[in-house]
């Protein structure tokens, strides 16, 4: 699809160099003097159009051919002329003091492609409040004898305007185009267009009679006019319901909540005047509906009179009306495929104008209700429409509570089903996790499953990783509380674990009967086998709480053995990459939640853990660095959780196989050890338990500095005997009879390691630094007085108080004294 | 509103480097949302656009051959005659683009890749996206087909003013239209009609 040949022409259009540049725009300019315009033209201005836009640093075009294609672009009536011209122009900048002004072209209407040029050059705000004035201009006069779309293009532009200035419609346009929108949204025609667009053969008198309009189930229409509409051509002001239709909830959203609240006491004093206007405009052209008598309308007839209300209310009324309407007519069976997609937008477009339209008037709440709960009613048990659920959902959530209706079975919908059915749905993901963000608040006061649903949720971010993992940054602060920390830790670090099988689940489903021979996936028989299925199920489970965490956590090694094949799928890799990044989220907030005893029992998980996860290349290493990290923060913060849980610290840094397998873990425990394992820490620390920490210690550093490492490890790094030194010589400066034992060994290392290359490293360098620092603690260590403060500081010493220290603050004091004095 | 509409590359180019995409046709809806705000040159303003533009294009890039890795799907060349198929096939989802990242405020990024070019729309967070899905499937299948997409030429770059006039009808100044089926045959006749030209 992509070829050498539009490479090169980029390239052509980016290097075309400045003369032949002239050369081609004195040419263009001379070929559009003439009146007639050949395929040499376009051509022309096509090529003129690639080389502007073909780079990103703006090109000035001559002035004098800017200004014939301005005036081509305004007066011409070939289309083809004015997208080019247009579009030529939009690239490239007017010359500086001649900015677009059509303020005084208020004869002819502005066409589409003008205005497209006008609001991409638009210097100001005011540009675009007068821009939005003429337009209403245009809007406000007799419908024009020109071309069928020639208002059409109106609304998207106010659109446009509205997205990116409100304000630049003043009070008075707001009210005209409200009455305009109201008029074409509900009084629009009910006849066919006439067949002026099908002309030819068959236009005899009998199909010149335009019949009345169909629904999309071929059944003739009952009611007013909406998008879910069909006939063989349509008038203009059917065009413009659409046009109407599709910007609708904007506005709604625009001029609602921009609308400064009107108290009741405002409203009643608009309905008066309104009622003495209403009497004078009875016979103006725009206000049609004095005329709609003969229409039978189904839903207009169980409505209270809605022509006494300002037309901001009358507007909304109508608009509660319209996607009323809209939601029976989907309940028809469409002719045409295309059709179905449309009525499932429009059942999402109405229930979120409904839901806007209730948030600024409560009353029209007890009116809505009925209608949205018939339609989840009609769609809950059908996951094809899913995503028209979550509007329903949104609209329960909002007013849910204050119409006293049960929304059990929506959350259980929305936080059950979906994720367990639909997680591989891309859009619903997108969507669903949209609406946890942006509804956050609420459903953490109001809905229980949000945080209890957190495993099915995870489902998501296990099957694509990529394109969800930036909500979940978001999204999971919010479900780490101090009851559900420790089963979300061990969720997401077995996420890979659930990308698997959540890949042989969706496989299970499509291949049903197991393939003979060599290609069956032996991952996918033991999915399928009943005596592993409970692992799996656990898995998948749906809700926290419940099974049993500790259970599973005991056959996790049997569970990445079964898995074993599943370490280079590319889905597995690609959710093992995002867990580090969580795992960090995670750890930030769970030490704002956490109490002591949660902080013990997640440093047992770390430890517990750091041996128990899924064999992805790379993944391992990467847990294990953000389990330090995490270690060294936790203890930092409550240092009396070294001593609290020293015994599983020590049996982990006693194991000299972890040196190895876990060397960043065993670093940081290591170093953990010997910072924080101290009085000051924690008054329970006794001599006793210092001396067995010594001892176990001791024991691992002669074995890692005595032999080779075992076979098929790599040699144990520097760091991590330099820091089994530094925690030995800590230890060793709280309780005074440690140091002859570590000094001895610290010079029998010297000793050993002057004879040249040892065992247990192969590095000179590193050699070198491990002497070092042992040379440094011997000599630290012979004055242990010395020692105790540098490798033991009291606390004062670390965290210094600066002007809340008496002896600390007098040098400062008199410092800021005498230079405010000297400053005079 | 859509933001904007992209046509660029989601396969590997040999004199780009890993991970770049060529913005094929790119159109930006309404006013510069950097003009109303900051006080930069307009030259500047463009080039800030056209920059934002190329992000996006790199980040669907990104996003599209991550998803294309994690389906294992081989992508399939089809021959001109068969867009249909060339549709069906292709694999589309949607990026989130957080605030900053390129644009000030949040946006969606829906896109379409259909073999080594991708459709992107850019639309505002709250867009009707089943609509925008729609309306996006639509116009690529207007593109593949009056621009001969699927063969090897070129008309993506020299006939751009036929997107221009598709966007017009389809989406006009970034507007999503609840077409039915009657309102799309009409406007796509006049499309057929300039096409013929």
């Amino acid at each position: 699809m992509y070829s050498h040949g539009s490479e090169s022409l980029i390239k052509q259009a980016r290097e075309i160099q400045e003369p032949e540049l002239q050369k081609f725009y004195s040419r263009i300019a001379k070929l559009l003097q003439g009146r007639e315009y050949g395929h040499e033209t376009i051509d022309s201005l096509q090529r003129l159009y690639l080389i502007l836009s073909a780079t990103k640093y703006t090109r000035m075009l001559p002035s004098e051919l800017q200004k014939r294609l301005l005036s081509l672009l305004l007066s011409s009536s070939v289309e083809q002329l004015q997208v080019l011209c247009s579009a030529v122009l939009r690239e490239t900048l007017p010359p500086s003091g001649q900015e677009l002004n059509f303020n005084q072209d208020t004869s002819s209407l502005l066409s589409s492609h003008a205005a497209v040029l006008l609001l991409s050059q638009t210097g100001s705000r005011g540009d675009l409040s007068c821009l939005s004035a003429q337009l209403l201009r245009s809007l406000e006069g007799r419908p024009s004898e020109g071309p069928a779309h020639s208002l059409t293009h109106t609304l998207p532009i106010i659109n446009t305007i509205l997205t990116h200035s409100p304000e630049c419609l003043t009070e008075d346009h707001v009210t005209l185009l409200s009455k305009k929108l109201v008029d074409w949204l509900r009084y629009a025609s009910i006849q066919q267009g006439g067949g002026a667009s099908s002309g030819g053969f068959f236009t005899g008198p009998r199909s010149r009679q335009p019949g009345p309009i169909a629904e999309l189930d071929g059944t003739v229409s009952g009611d007013f006019f909406t998008v879910l509409c069909v006939g063989q051509g349509f008038t203009e002001d059917q065009w413009m319901n659409v046009y109407s239709f599709s910007m609708l909830r904007h506005w709604l959203l625009t001029y609602n909540s921009t609308s400064g609240g009107h108290t009741t006491g405002d409203t009643a004093s608009r309905l008066q005047l309104s009622l003495s206007l209403s009497h004078s405009h009875s016979h103006s052209y725009d206000d049609r509906s004095e005329v709609d008598g003969s229409v039978v309308s189904m839903v207009s007839a169980t409505s209270s009179s809605s022509r006494l209300l300002p037309p901001k209310e009358r507007l909304r009324e109508k608009a509660f009306q319209y996607c009323q309407r809209l939601i029976e007519q989907s309940d028809r069976k469409a002719q045409k495929r295309t059709d179905t997609e449309l009525q499932k937008a429009c059942l999402v477009e109405a229930v979120c104008i409904l839901d806007s339209v209730c948030v600024e008037d409560a009353s029209l709440v007890y009116r809505a209700f009925p209608c949205v709960k018939a339609l989840y009613g009609r769609l809950s048990s059908d996951l094809s429409f899913a995503r028209v659920l979550l509007p329903i959902a949104q609209f329960y959530l909002n007013h849910g509570e204050m119409a006293a209706v049960d929304c059990e079975c929506v959350w259980k919908l929305v936080f059950g089903r979906f994720p367990a059915e639909l997680f591989n749905d891309h859009f619903l993901a997108h969507e669903l996790l949209q609406f946890l963000r942006q509804n956050l608040g609420n459903l953490q006061l109001r809905v229980p499953q949000y945080i209890s649903s957190f495993p099915n949720l995870l489902k998501f971010l296990a099957w694509d990783s990529p394109a969800v993992v930036d909500d979940f940054v978001d999204l999971l602060p919010s479900l780490v509380t101090a009851g559900t920390a420790v089963e979300l830790l061990h969720s997401l670090l077995d996420l890979p674990c659930l990308s698997a099988t959540l890949v042989l689940q969706l496989r299970s489903m499509y291949f049903p009967i197991s393939e003979p021979g060599g290609r069956g996936l032996l991952s996918l028989e033991a999915f399928r086998s009943p005596s592993y299925r409970g692992l799996f199920l656990f898995l998948l489970r749906g809700e926290a709480g419940s099974g049993n965490c500790c259970d599973t956590i005991a056959r996790l090694n049997k569970l990445h053995e079964l898995l074993a094949e599943a370490v280079d799928w590319a889905r597995v890799v690609q959710c093992a990459q995002t867990v580090p990044v969580l795992l960090h989220v995670y750890f930030n907030t769970v030490i704002t939640v956490a109490d002591e005893k949660l902080l013990a029992q997640l440093i047992l998980v770390l430890l517990e853990r750091s041996s128990l996860l899924f064999n992805i290349p790379k993944y391992i290493k990467e847990i294990h660095r953000v389990f330090s990290c995490h270690l060294l923060r936790l203890c930092k913060l409550r240092p009396s959780l070294v001593v609290d849980q020293s015994h599983e610290l020590l049996e982990f840094a006693g194991t000299t196989a972890n040196v190895f397998s876990k060397e960043d873990v065993f670093t940081h425990v290591v170093w953990v050890l010997g910072e924080y394992l101290s009085v000051s820490s924690d008054s329970r620390c006794s001599v006793e338990l210092i001396t067995s920490c010594f001892e176990s210690l001791e024991a691992v550093l002669f074995e890692v500095t005595s032999s080779a490492p075992p076979p098929g490890e790599a040699h144990a790094a520097p760091r991590v005997i330099t820091s089994l030194m530094s925690a030995l010589a800590k230890l060793a400066s709280r309780s005074h009879d440690l140091i002859p034992r570590v000094s001895l060994f610290l010079s029998k290392l010297r000793t050993v390691t002057r004879g040249g290359s040892v065992p247990w490293c192969s590095n000179e360098e590193d050699i070198a630094a491990v002497v070092t620092r042992g040379e440094e603690l011997w000599s630290l260590l012979k004055v242990p007085s010395v020692a105790q403060i540098v490798l033991t500081p009291p606390p004062h010493v670390t965290t210094p108080q600066w002007h809340r220290d008496t002896n600390a603050a007098m040098p400062l004091q008199l410092r800021a004294l005498t230079s405010l004095t000297q400053s005079h | 509103m859509v933001h904007c509409f992209l046509i660029h590359t989601i396969c590997p180019i040999n004199v780009l480097g890993a991970g770049e995409s060529r913005v094929l046709y790119s159109r930006v809806f309404g006013p510069d949302e950097n003009t109303l705000d900051g006080d930069l040159g307009p030259e500047e303003r463009r080039l800030l656009q056209k920059e934002k533009l190329l992000v996006v294009a790199r980040q669907v890039r990104s996003a599209v051959a991550l998803s294309r890795e994690a389906s294992g799907q081989v992508v399939v060349e089809t021959v001109p005659g068969e867009e249909g198929v060339a549709l069906m096939e292709a694999d589309s989802g949607v990026l989130r683009l957080r605030a900053g990242d390129p644009f000030s405020g949040e946006r969606s990024a829906l896109w379409l890749g259909i073999q080594s070019l991708g459709f992107t729309l850019v639309c505002e967070p709250h867009e009707n996206l089943l609509l925008a899905e729609g309306t996006l499937r639509n116009l690529a299948r207007h593109c593949l087909e009056h621009l001969h997409m699927l063969a090897s030429g070129s008309e993506v770059l020299l006939k751009s003013d036929r997107i221009d006039v598709l966007l017009s009808r389809l989406l006009p100044h970034g507007q999503l239209l609840f077409l039915n089926h009657r309102f799309v045959q009409s406007l796509e006749k006049e499309v057929t009609a300039y096409m013929a030209k």
